[in-house]
């Protein structure tokens, strides 16, 4: 196996909150290979959004910061990088899309003026080069006429449309690592089709690993190599996505997959629920965070945190996964 | 078969929209644009299509919410587009609705406990002692602590907020409740307890929904009738099982084949539907959906298709499109 592009050690999170600090992130590890797609799933509150601002550095400060562990991009220590160093490598190296593409695109400059001063920036590319660039970009992502469309503004452009745009401005300079965050969340499910499409094409093109960071298991399904399944601030379950839906370990993913609404040949008289809510994470319970709404917690449960632990190809952190006997056997 | 609870004929809903910021000119929205079903009590009326498409438009325009262009909405027999104020204020516990953002929807500054009892004082439900029991019922029957009733909106997750907002909307005893988009901000786990509290509330109190959502899984798994909308009409409405094994109409197939499924072994599956909504200020001539659709004819582009039946066994299929159309030649 090659090198992995990316490592996350032990990445602990802390934000200040009114009601003290909380830790969001928990003690994270993991690590992607060059071009490969990792989803990060999980419920609100779950901290995979925190996970993926934090290996950008774009924790919001002073609130948030990283306590502990560290994050290494292709060798280079992220967590300890000046932020001259970081806002090089940002675009560059690891560039990020968010699930509101308006909270990201400047409303004042046009598509192209936005576009160009990336090109510019990090490639040194000429005014004239960069513009050619975006353009090529924007009508690799389907932007229908991208020399005409470059001159727009966002508020011009349609939701998917400015998906589109977030997805070529941040693969542009070719980075090595692209974060998605919950990119296709706020579009309609044709949309969110073409874009996750067009999203696998361009990574394919350019060998870009990517993180998909969602709340959604069938977009994981469906674009993911390996997943990360985090609750509370942990991971709870890592494993090869095909694995992952065919014999999920953690009884929170298990549930998870059962509480999907998915179409079915026959409709179902109830739908499986996960029973309960997800705690708060300024009152933790001491043992595992998932105990309160999990049929199988015993005492140790109760009492104390399972440590993530390999199971076959996936790794879990639960005292009585899933098929454990017949693994065992 | 009894009357239906609900019956929309050719309901209209059009906005004037200045075309640009200084033109004087002005180009009418259709964001309703004549459409017709009716719903039997007890059941659910799933709407479906994308952002855009007018289904949130359309289920406003029933409760009055938004008045209509024209075309009628009877409840119950009764007309609710000729009633005057007074009476359709009267009507309105009758039909009740439930928003996406639970938050945005519940007073911050109040207790539930008011907001509960705010809809019961509105509608004269009792004296003061009646509508305390009728709260703590509400929260009951919707799986909240009585203790709720002291506490504010904000101190609920989103899964509890929603709860409140069925309790609020149930307050009254409607007949009809219109729930756009109810379950769509919540999280997986919760969003399958708020949908069976739904169901439970539908078979324990006989009450029908007009149930608007992008999510076609979760309109599967509640609706009996279906209607999926594109551009302000409804282009195909059938039973439920009907419609997810044997869509009739391109865009429904589309919609259909996009929706991501959860297992790695099935994916390449899908034709991606090209293109986005066309601007409803400036709809497509003929079928509105021909410049997205696969199997689209040269008559598409000119000719507005017609509403066909194609039920089968007494059970009522209808769809807008000339490919089922036997006096169009393909």
């Amino acid at each position: 196996m090659s090198e992995p592009l990316l490592e996350v050690d032990h990445l602990s999170v802390d934000f200040s909150t009114e009601a003290g600090t909380v830790r969001a992130v928990d003690d994270v590890s993991f690590s992607i290979q060059p071009g490969s797609t990792l989803g990060i799933v999980g419920e609100s509150g779950c901290g995979k959004s925190v996970t993926s601002l934090a290996l950008m550095g774009l924790l919001p400060r002073p609130a948030g910061s990283v306590a502990s562990g560290s994050v290494r991009l292709a060798g280079i220590e992220l967590t300890t990088l000046a932020e001259r160093a970081l806002r090089r490598m940002r675009g560059a190296e690891l560039s990020m899309i968010f699930q509101e593409p308006m909270t990201a695109l400047n409303p004042v400059y046009s598509i192209g003026a936005q576009m160009t001063a990336v090109l510019q920036r990090h490639e040194g590319l000429s005014r004239r080069a960069a513009r050619a660039r975006a353009i090529d970009m924007l009508a690799r992502v389907g932007i229908p006429v991208p020399a005409k469309r470059i001159d727009e503004y966002p508020h011009e452009l349609s939701g998917g449309m400015r998906q589109r745009t977030m997805i070529a401005m941040a693969l542009s300079c070719r980075p090595k690592l692209l974060i998605a965050d919950e990119p296709t969340t706020a579009l309609d499910v044709t949309t969110q089709a073409q874009v996750l499409g067009q999203i696998s094409d361009l990574q394919q093109e350019l060998g870009t690993a990517v993180i998909l960071v969602t709340h959604d298991l069938g977009v994981v399904a469906e674009t993911c190599d390996d997943a990360l399944v985090m609750y509370c601030g942990r991971v709870v379950e890592q494993a090869p996505v095909s694995v992952l839906f065919e014999t999920p370990r953690h009884r929170y993913t298990e549930g998870l997959i059962a509480a999907i609404p998915k179409i079915r040949p026959q409709r179902l008289a109830r739908l499986p629920v996960i029973p309960g809510t997800v705690p708060d994470l300024a009152e933790l319970p001491p043992g595992c965070r998932f105990a309160a709404r999990c049929r199988f917690a015993d005492d140790a449960c109760t009492q104390s945190q399972p440590a993530l632990e390999s199971m076959g190809p996936a790794r879990v952190a639960c005292f009585h996964p899933a098929g454990e006997q017949a693994s065992t056997a | 078969m009894t009357d239906p609870l609900l019956e929309v004929h050719h309901l209209t809903r059009h906005f004037p929209v200045r075309a640009g910021l200084l033109s004087r000119s002005r180009k009418v929205l259709r964001a309703v644009d004549g459409v017709s079903f009716e719903l039997q009590a007890g059941k659910t009326f799933g709407l479906v299509g994308e952002s855009g498409c007018g289904k949130s438009t359309l289920g406003r325009a029933i409760l009055r919410l938004h008045e209509p262009t024209s075309g009628r909405v009877t409840l119950d027999g009764i007309d609710i587009t000729a009633l005057g104020h007074s009476a359709l204020k009267r009507q309105r516990k009758h039909m009740q609705m439930i928003f996406q953002d639970p938050y945005a929807s519940l007073s911050p500054r109040r207790t539930v406990g008011r907001i509960l009892d705010e809809p019961l004082a509105l509608h004269r439900f009792g004296d003061r002692a009646q509508r305390q029991r009728r709260v703590l019922e509400l929260l009951d029957i919707v799986g909240l602590a009585p203790a709720a009733r002291y506490r504010y909106p904000h101190e609920f997750s989103g899964g509890q907020r929603q709860r409140i907002g069925i309790a609020r909307a149930l307050a009254v005893e409607p007949k009809l409740i219109v729930a756009d988009e109810a379950v769509s901000a919540l999280d997986v786990s919760v969003q399958s307890q708020v949908l069976n509290l739904l169901g439970d509330l539908q078979s324990q109190f006989g009450l029908s929904f007009v149930f608007i959502s992008h999510d076609l899984a979760v309109v599967q798994h509640v609706s009996h009738f279906v209607g999926v909308m594109y551009l302000g009409k409804l282009v195909e409405t059938a039973p439920v099982d009907r419609i997810y094994t044997m869509p009739a109409h391109p865009y429904t197939r589309a919609l259909l084949e996009a929706v991501p499924v959860a297992d790695p072994s099935r994916r390449d599956r899908r034709l991606v539907l090209p293109g986005e909504v066309p601007s409803p200020l400036d709809p497509p001539s003929g079928c509105p959906f021909h410049t997205r659709c696969r199997q689209a004819m040269p008559v598409c582009r000119t000719r507005r298709p017609r509403t066909i039946d194609v039920s089968q066994d007494g059970r009522p299929h209808r769809v807008t499109c000339h490919l089922h159309d036997p006096d169009i030649d393909g």
